[in-house]
């Protein structure tokens, strides 16, 4: 039996250093056989697709930068942008409103949200780009009153752009209002109690205190939501719109080449989804600002660091040797 | 004002700057109702912007600091002066310095909350407060949530107030620093005052029954 409070002073004198372990390590086979047999299955892909697809390269290489390919991505930015700024502007309205204390305001929010995403977005953009079906002129207020206003041609406003690009933003701001909203729920409460004790009012609280603490929980989902968005902005093809899957798809029906093409479109649509993801990266890390005691790591700062400490005990070794002579 | 959990200190506290509102009896600061306006003999509900502006006057220190933390320690003081009281920044700003400086946290001024201590936490809260100019502070339980190490600091900031003569409605279970530095003592239990007086003598001699069973178990 020995006694805690007999015997050597803890931490007093750690003794000598116990001998560091050299063990065989275990071996892992299993991991052997499974990494081979994936690299066949991808080895059997690749050939396919090189060898055995008979693909026309040189016409992928020629159309990559064609002059009707870069309009198209012109235009897929174009809408991916525009889309992604009526979604998140009208969804941090419908968030607002939805936790509105007035329940019409509310309920209405909760109404949109409901439809817009309860339909597809597709039949929302073909909706927009037939409006002028049913509804040949814009109009305000009741006919046959002094409070009725007969606007322009609804094809005139709604052009193929337009139709899209409602389509999109509309159906969008549905699922932005849910994601703005789960974060200004997340919020702690004390932060807006605090913001009133100090005579803010209720804008300003929500635009200074709850909002900008709402963005590190805001910020990942609407970037999965704009890289998503550049994809399916390709819908807008049945609003003839010329964007970069329309103009690839015109170009293939001309000459054939189909899957050349979409080769074409979905190296530009990983291309720029790439770019988007990189983005994002450096958009949360300023959005995290004083919600850790230590910003992550620019990838630049990690090589940085990373060459440092490679070249560091060289260095120092250089100048040791230097010394001594 | 001490009293056991769930005694209502809070609550009396939070309806003092309108937080909470009061649904029975009358609560004026400084001979001004709060919350509401009476006309005549009738009462009216006060818009958000008297409200906000009543606020603005009063202090608020809370038990989990609230500090803003997407911001400085200086911008937490500055923010409201600039977008409430419409003071121009450098003026804030300076104030703020100050004010930081006299919380003994000068060096700390561009650190986020969240690279501060809970004690260094909690004094940038009473200079925000402050920085508000207000004429009267509220502290609920400043320093419950603080490791015993650090509540002394917060302490010597808040007794620092006092002697400049700032008036103060402070929550607490420091008996130590109720004693010391208040002029008079409350004692809540189950939603009302049980008992009130000079601290000497509520703590020394309290006449209630409920009061010197609750002292008997804190001090």
């Amino acid at each position: 039996m020995s006694d805690i409070t007999s015997g050597q002073r803890l931490g007093a004198s750690p003794g000598p250093r116990p001998e560091a372990i050299k063990a065989i390590p275990v071996r892992h086979p299993g991991r052997w056989v499974s990494a081979i047999l994936v690299l066949l299955v991808v080895a059997q892909v690749v050939y396919t697709i090189l060898v055995q697809a008979g693909l026309k390269w040189e016409v992928v290489g020629h159309y990559l930068f064609q002059g009707l390919i870069r309009g198209g991505i012109v235009v897929t930015l174009e809408l991916t942008v525009l889309a992604m700024i009526i979604g998140v502007a009208l969804g941090i309205v419908l968030a607002v409103m939805r936790l509105s204390p007035n329940p019409v305001v509310s309920w209405v929010s909760w109404f949109y949200i409901w439809f817009f995403r309860g339909t597809p977005v597709l039949v929302q953009i073909f909706f927009w780009f037939n409006l002028n079906l049913v509804l040949p002129h814009l109009t305000l207020g009741i006919a046959g009153t002094p409070f009725y206003w007969r606007g322009p041609g609804t094809n005139s406003l709604i052009t193929n752009f337009m139709a899209a690009l409602l389509g999109l933003g509309l159906n969008e701001a549905a699922y932005m209002a849910e994601i703005v909203r789960a974060g200004l729920i997340s919020v702690e409460q004390g932060q807006s109690e605090a913001a009133q004790a100090l005579g803010m009012t209720r804008m300003l609280v929500m635009r200074r205190i709850i909002l900008p603490q709402a963005m590190r929980v805001i910020i990942p989902p609407t970037g999965n939501e704009t890289i998503s968005m550049l994809k399916t902005s390709s819908l807008a093809f049945v609003a003839a719109v010329p964007e970069l899957f329309t103009r690839g798809e015109q170009i293939a029906s001309a000459n054939f080449n189909v899957v050349e093409l979409i080769f074409v479109v979905s190296t530009w649509y990983l291309f720029m989804t790439s770019i988007l993801t990189v983005g994002q990266f450096y958009l949360e890390r300023y959005f995290a600002r004083g919600s850790q005691r230590e910003l992550p790591t620019t990838p630049l700062q990690r090589l940085r660091r990373m060459l440092f400490t490679l070249h560091a005990p060289f260095v120092a070794s250089i100048w040791r040797s230097t010394r001594a002579r | 004002m001490i009293g056991p959990s769930g005694s209502g200190k809070s609550t009396f506290l939070r309806c003092i700057n309108h937080l909470e509102k009061i649904d029975a009896g009358r609560l004026s600061v400084d001979g001004e109702l709060v919350g509401y306006q009476q006309r005549g003999d009738k009462l009216y509900e006060l818009g958000d912007d008297a409200v906000c502006k009543k606020r603005s006057e009063i202090g608020m220190v809370f038990q989990h600091f609230n500090l803003f933390p997407h911001m400085t320690a200086l911008e937490n003081l500055v923010e409201a002066p600039i977008r409430v009281k419409r003071e121009s920044r450098a003026v804030a700003v300076e104030r703020g310095r100050r004010l930081l400086e006299r919380v003994g946290l000068g060096e700390k001024m561009h650190a986020y909350p969240k690279q501060l201590s809970g004690g260094q936490q909690q004094r940038v809260a009473i200079a925000r407060a402050l920085a508000m100019q207000p004429k009267l502070m509220l502290f609920d339980e400043p320093t419950s949530a603080l490791d015993p190490e650090l509540v002394g600091e917060v302490l010597d900031v808040m007794r620092g107030l006092a002697e400049d003569g700032m008036t103060m409605v402070v929550v607490t279970h420091e008996m130590g620093f109720a004693r010391e530095v208040s002029d008079s003592l409350v004692f809540m239990d189950g939603g009302v005052v049980v008992e009130k007086g000079k601290p000497r003598d509520v703590l020394a001699n309290p006449q209630h029954e409920r009061t010197r069973s609750f002292l008997s178990k804190v001090l």
